[in-house]
Formats: C-alpha cells, structure tokens, sequence
C-alpha cells in the first residue's frame, strides 16, 4: 500500500513538473503563452495551494490572506532597496517576514474558531490595510507604493554603476520574461511537493481530523492549536513567497494587494478549483487568471466580430447580452461563476471531474457509485 | 467641552448608519441563522435607490435659453420644471426624502426575492458556505450597479431648507461656535426612529411577538402550527428594507459609488460581533458606540499621541472583543461562544 501511493506520488510529482515546465508549449494554442500570464499562473497558484492547507484541510476560512501577499512584497522590494538585486534574498525575506507576521496573527485568531475566526482574520486585515495608508507610509510608501529608486543603497551591488532602474536578477541572469517564469515555476513546483508531502502527511491527516471534528480531537487527547497554528504559519509563509514573487517579477509593491476583496478572490480560486484537493486551487487560479485577462480585453466591437456569423439583429442582441459580463465587467462573470460552483458544486472543478468520471464508469462498479460520491471528493487525490 | 460635543455629534451619524446596518444584520441571523456578507450591498442599493429617483425626476430636454440673446443658446431643464415651474423644482430637491416612498417596496421586494431565491437553499449549510455564496451574490450586485451607474460617485442634494447647520451650541446653551450640519442630525433622528419601529414591531405585536419566540425556538413554534418560515422571510424583508433606507438617507453625507456596500459592510460586521451575534439592542449600541469611538479617535489631539488610530480603532476594539468576550456586549450566554 504504501510503496504503491508512493510511486503514484512520484508520479504526480512527475506529471506535474512536466506540465508545469512544458506550460509555454501547451498553453500556446489558447493564446496563454506569454510570460506574464504565466508568471501570474505560477504566483496565484502557490497562493492557492498555501491557502488550501488552511482552509482545505483545516476548513479555517482566512478573510485576511492578502495580508501575508502584501507583507511578502514589500518584503522583498525592501530587500531590493536596500541589499542586493538578487531574488534569493528577496523571497527568503518576503517568505519569512510573512510567516513572523503569520505566527502573530495566528495565534491571536486561533482562539476562536468558524465566524469569528473569519472576522478576526478580516479586522487583522483590514487594520494592516488602513495602516499601510496612513501610519507606516515610511516604510510602504503610501498610495504611490513602494517602488525602486536609482538611489537606494542596496549594498551588495554597490560596485554596479547602472543607469535606469535595476533589474532583479539571479547572479547575472536578468528575470524578466520567461527566466522569470522558469523561476516562479520551479518555486511553484517546490510549493507543490511540499503541499504532496503535507497532504500525506501524518500532520495533514490531524489537520483534516480537525476540520471533520475538533472536539473529538481534543477528547482523543490532541492539543488542536499548534496544529492548527503551524498550518497557518505555513499557508501564510506560502502566500509570502507568492507576494515576494511578484515583486520580483514586477519590483512594486502596493497597499491594495492587502485589501480584504484580494483576500477574497483567493477564496474564490480555491472554491472553484475545488477545497481540499492537491490540485484544485492551482486550477482555480489558473482559470481565474486565464479568464480575467481573455474576458477583460473584449470589448463591443470584439464581441461584435465574433458574433457576426449571426444575423445582425440576433448579433445586437448577444452582444447586448454578454456586453455586461466581459470587459469591465468580468468581475459580474467571477461574482456568477463562484455563486453557481458553490450552490451546485461545492467541491468546485475537482468534484465535476470526479463526477463525470463516475458517470463513464458507472456499469463497471456500482456499489462505489451509489454512495454520495459528491461528498467524499473532497478527500480524494489531485 | 466643546469638542467633546462636537465629536459625540460626529459619531452619531455614522453610527446611525452602522446601527441601522447592524440591526438588520442581527435580525437574519436571529432568525434565519443565516451570516449574509451581501448585506453591505442591500445598503448600497438603497442609496442607489435615491439616485435612480433623482435621475428620473431630473429626465431633461433641452430649451432655448432666454437670457441669452447673442446667438441661440439652449440649457438642460428638467420636464417636471417645465410642467409645473417651482413645484417641480421643489420636488426635485427633495427627491433624496421621496426615495424613502420608492426604497421601501423596491427593498422589500428584493428582499423576499433574495430570500426565496437564495438564502433559503443555505439553512443547512455551513457559515463558511454561507459567506462565500453571499459574498459572491454581492460581488454580483456591486458589479450590476457598475454596469449602469458608472464608478464614480453620484454626489446628492439636499432640501435647500435643510442644507445649511444648525446652531447645536446655542440649542444646548453651549457657546455659539457649536455648529452641525443639519442633515446629519436629521440622520440620527431618522435612525433612532426606524430603529424605534423595528423594536416596537418586534416588542409590541403579536406578530413581532412570535417572531421572537421563533428566534428563541424554532421547532416550538413551528410545531404549534405556525408558519414561522413565511414570518422569517418576511423578517429578512424588513431587514432589506432598514438597510436600504440607512443608504438611501446616507447618500447626501457620503456620494453613493458601487464599493461602498464593501466598506460598511465589514464595520458593520465587526459592530455585530462587537455588539454580540445576535443581539439586537447589542447591535444598536455597538453600533452608535463605535462610531462615536471612531470620531473620537479621529480628535487631533488623540492622533498626536496614538498616530493611526482612527484608522484601526474599530478593529482594535473588535478583536479584542472578540478575544476576551466572544458573545460580545450584550449577546446571550451560549450563543455562539465557541
């Protein structure tokens, strides 16, 4: 048993990498084959994983994730500023500075658990917000965000005599475009094994222990909060190296990346790839990032193109129709999508495929399909 | 003394408004058991009640203009100055009190429409599921009031008659300099009168009477062969009707945008928590109290000491709250204490 789940590990972890690393190939006919899209896949992907070991294990929904996001960045633009244009330092800080800020928080709202735990995380987040505007404006630089100047110290590379702004870099290789892919991918992939590893874990079977029944638990003798604390440090340091990612594939940081609807819109992914699978919240963030930017680039006369197969009265009326839900207004189509997936989907894509490959295979094993199968995906493997 | 008036009166406006959110808030969830993150959007659409009414009554054509005599000019007047001369215009500045008129079936109607076409499909499911189905349903309002309203804010007028401050000061036998705008004091009344009907509703009919005992226990009354279901929806009902009405009166302090749903709503949650889940006066009180922190926190004299602190004083006071007493200032013992 145990050396067959190990090799079909290694053969996740297999797939996967190549699916990662191949993603400029197959991801060209879509018309998704430029770096900073793929850059954003890498980036909200981890985000998504590292959120899924809190909510998807745990079922702790954070309100305040993009704290850690924010956090991150400015991290790793400070260590810009004033250490070295290298990104190992810069992520390194990023990710440990948010996981600092992680244990703090964590251990405040951990007290409490359902509603409350969601509303502390989002006072956390909003408190961190308002003050990113107003108090700590020194350190964050206040609406015009933090950004890089020609002076700043940065001590290491005083000896590079530069003009214009620096580029980050990894000793010498210049990170912009597809170097800066390759980077967040193989973080990506790191996070990804990391996350295999939690998820078969004996830690990641307390911490679903804890999501189906705390108080049993705790009768059984387990003290929950370290668990449950080390799962939020760790998807808080999760979604450091995520921010740190974007500053260095975009040296910037802003105040908005801690606003508590960016907390939301990785909820979203994670609602939509489906909570609790290994491979769901990468989907999700995929797919919300792919769509964003097709949906949001349309506009009249483009939809006006596409439908003029119709007759033109039937073209006015689609493009009428579907006007709303793009361009601008992709966010109606995510605030739609995500009420649909969860009215009617609740496990989101994971558990769509998991039922669809039960309906193909239906004659083969009836009795594994009769049992409420839609329940269980959240258990099953990516 | 002064200032200490002065800030109690600027707390009590926003306050009014919190409250009012709050209080509908507590009634879907004392009654529906239902944490409904689209309220912040049911109060937006009450202030863009007040603007819909606004542009209707202001529906123009355009007519030459008389004073000027050089070449043809022509102005913007709106139909109802033309029909009826002054008593048109006269309607038209009071269009923000007459979209109370509007706001009420507009709100209840939404309402009952959420309520049967959403809530009820959520009963059973968890509070995280219930926040995210409802935060999506807001994202979704916020997004359609966008689509046709534009993002930037629609500023309001008022009646001319209540336009300037009254002189607070001299009313209270104050020094003269106490002044405040006029408006917002009629905000707070306003305020203190819905929330005045909704607790008479509640305390002092019969139905407000079984409402309660079915917040108490549900199964009892239901048992008793009352449709409590109908009775709590129409609860939710009235809860979008309090809501829409604080925006409808907000819009003249604050010009309606389509994220200020977003903004109040997680003060407003953070009042109920602080006020207890649940509670109803909890909520009333917190939500006066912390707007009347908040104004306090914002004095000069308290920013020098404490920078920042206007910014974080409400979530401060939340989590530690929420730390030390989880079922909040006036929340029943047992309620949601977890």
């Amino acid at each position: 048993m145990s050396i067959q789940s190990t090799r079909k590990d290694l053969l996740i972890m297999a797939v996967f990498t190549l699916a990662v690393l191949t993603m400029p190939i197959w991801l060209d006919p879509i018309g998704a084959a430029y770096p900073d899209l793929l850059q954003k896949f890498a980036i909200f992907g981890i985000f998504a994983i590292g959120f899924n070991i809190l909510f998807g294990l745990t079922g702790y929904l954070s309100f305040g994730h993009a704290v850690f996001l924010g956090v991150g960045s400015y991290s790793a633009v400070w260590s810009f500023k004033l250490l070295t244009m290298n990104v190992i330092p810069a992520v390194i800080a990023g990710t440990l500075i948010a996981g600092v800020f992680a244990v703090v928080i964590g251990f405040l709202c951990l007290r409490r658990s359902g509603i409350y735990f969601s509303i502390l995380t989002l006072a956390f987040a909003q408190m961190s917000y308002n003050m990113a505007y107003s108090v700590l404006t020194p350190i964050t630089n206040g609406e015009t965000g933090l950004q890089l100047t020609q002076n700043d110290p940065r001590i290491f590379d005083a000896a590079a005599e530069t003009t214009g702004l620096p580029i980050t870099e990894l000793f010498g290789m210049k990170l912009s475009g597809y170097p800066g892919f390759y980077f967040c991918a193989v973080l990506l992939i790191i996070s990804f094994f990391i996350s295999l590893r939690i998820f078969r874990s004996p830690f990641g079977l307390k911490l679903r222990a804890i999501k189906s029944n705390q108080v049993r638990m705790n009768y059984t003798g387990f003290n929950t909060r370290p668990y449950l604390l080390a799962a939020f440090v760790i998807s808080g340091m999760y979604a450091g190296l995520a921010g740190s990612l974007m500053a260095v594939t975009d040296p910037l940081a802003g105040a908005e990346r801690m606003q508590w609807t960016a907390s939301g819109e990785v909820v979203l992914m994670t609602i939509l790839g489906g909570v609790g699978t290994l491979i769901g919240p990468l989907l999700g963030a995929g797919l919300i990032k792919y769509f964003e930017n097709i949906f949001s680039s349309y506009n009249e006369q483009v939809l006006h193109e596409i439908f003029s197969f119709l007759p033109d009265l039937f073209e006015n009326i689609m493009v009428f129709v579907v006007n709303p839900f793009v361009g601008e207004g992709w966010h109606l189509t995510l605030g739609a999508l995500f009420m649909v997936i969860v009215i009617f989907l609740p496990g989101g894509i994971m558990e769509g495929w998991t039922r669809l490959i039960g309906l193909f295979t239906k004659d083969r094993s009836k009795p594994d399909n009769n049992t409420p199968a839609s329940a269980k995906a959240q258990t099953s493997e990516g | 003394m002064d200032a200490i008036v002065i800030q109690i009166l600027n707390g009590l406006d926003k306050g009014g408004a919190y409250a009012l959110i709050a209080l509908g808030l507590t009634l879907a969830f004392g009654t529906l058991g239902i944490v409904n993150f689209a309220h912040g959007a049911l109060f937006m659409m009450g202030a863009f009640c007040a603007v819909t009414v606004q542009k209707l009554l202001t529906i123009s054509a355009r007519v030459r203009d008389m004073s000027v005599t050089f070449f043809e000019a022509y102005k913007e007047t709106p139909y109802l100055e033309l029909w009826w001369g002054d008593t048109g215009t006269t309607i038209i500045e009071y269009s923000v009190p007459l979209s109370i008129l509007i706001a009420i079936p507009v709100m209840a109607l939404v309402g009952v429409v959420m309520e049967r076409g959403l809530i009820r499909f959520f009963y059973k499911r968890t509070h995280a599921e219930q926040i995210l189905v409802t935060f999506g349903l807001a994202i979704v309002i916020q997004e359609i009031i966008r689509h046709f309203f534009g993002a930037n804010p629609i500023p309001q007028a008022i009646p001319e008659i209540v336009s300037g401050s009254a002189n607070v000061g001299t009313m209270l036998g104050l020094s003269d300099t106490l002044v405040y705008p006029w408006w917002r004091l009629i905000y707070f009344c306003f305020a203190t009168v819905v929330i005045g009907g909704v607790f008479a509703f509640l305390q002092y009919t019969t139905y407000g009477m079984v409402v309660r005992a079915g917040m108490a226990d549900r199964d009892t009354v239901g048992l008793l062969g009352i449709n409590i279901q109908r009775r709590f929806t129409i609860v939710f009902a009235l809860a979008a009707v309090v809501a829409g009405l604080a925006g409808v009166m907000y819009t003249p302090v604050l010009p309606p945008d389509y994220h200020m749903g977003m903004d109040f709503l997680v003060l407003s949650f953070v009042v109920v928590v602080v006020g207890g889940m649940g509670s109803l006066p909890g909520a009333v009180a917190a939500g006066f109290l912390l707007g009347i922190l908040q104004s306090f926190a914002s004095m000069n004299e308290i920013k020098q000491f404490l920078p920042g602190i206007d910014q974080i004083i409400i979530y401060l006071v939340a989590v530690v709250i929420i730390l030390v007493r989880p079922r909040g200032l006036m929340g029943r013992k047992g309620v949601m204490e977890s």
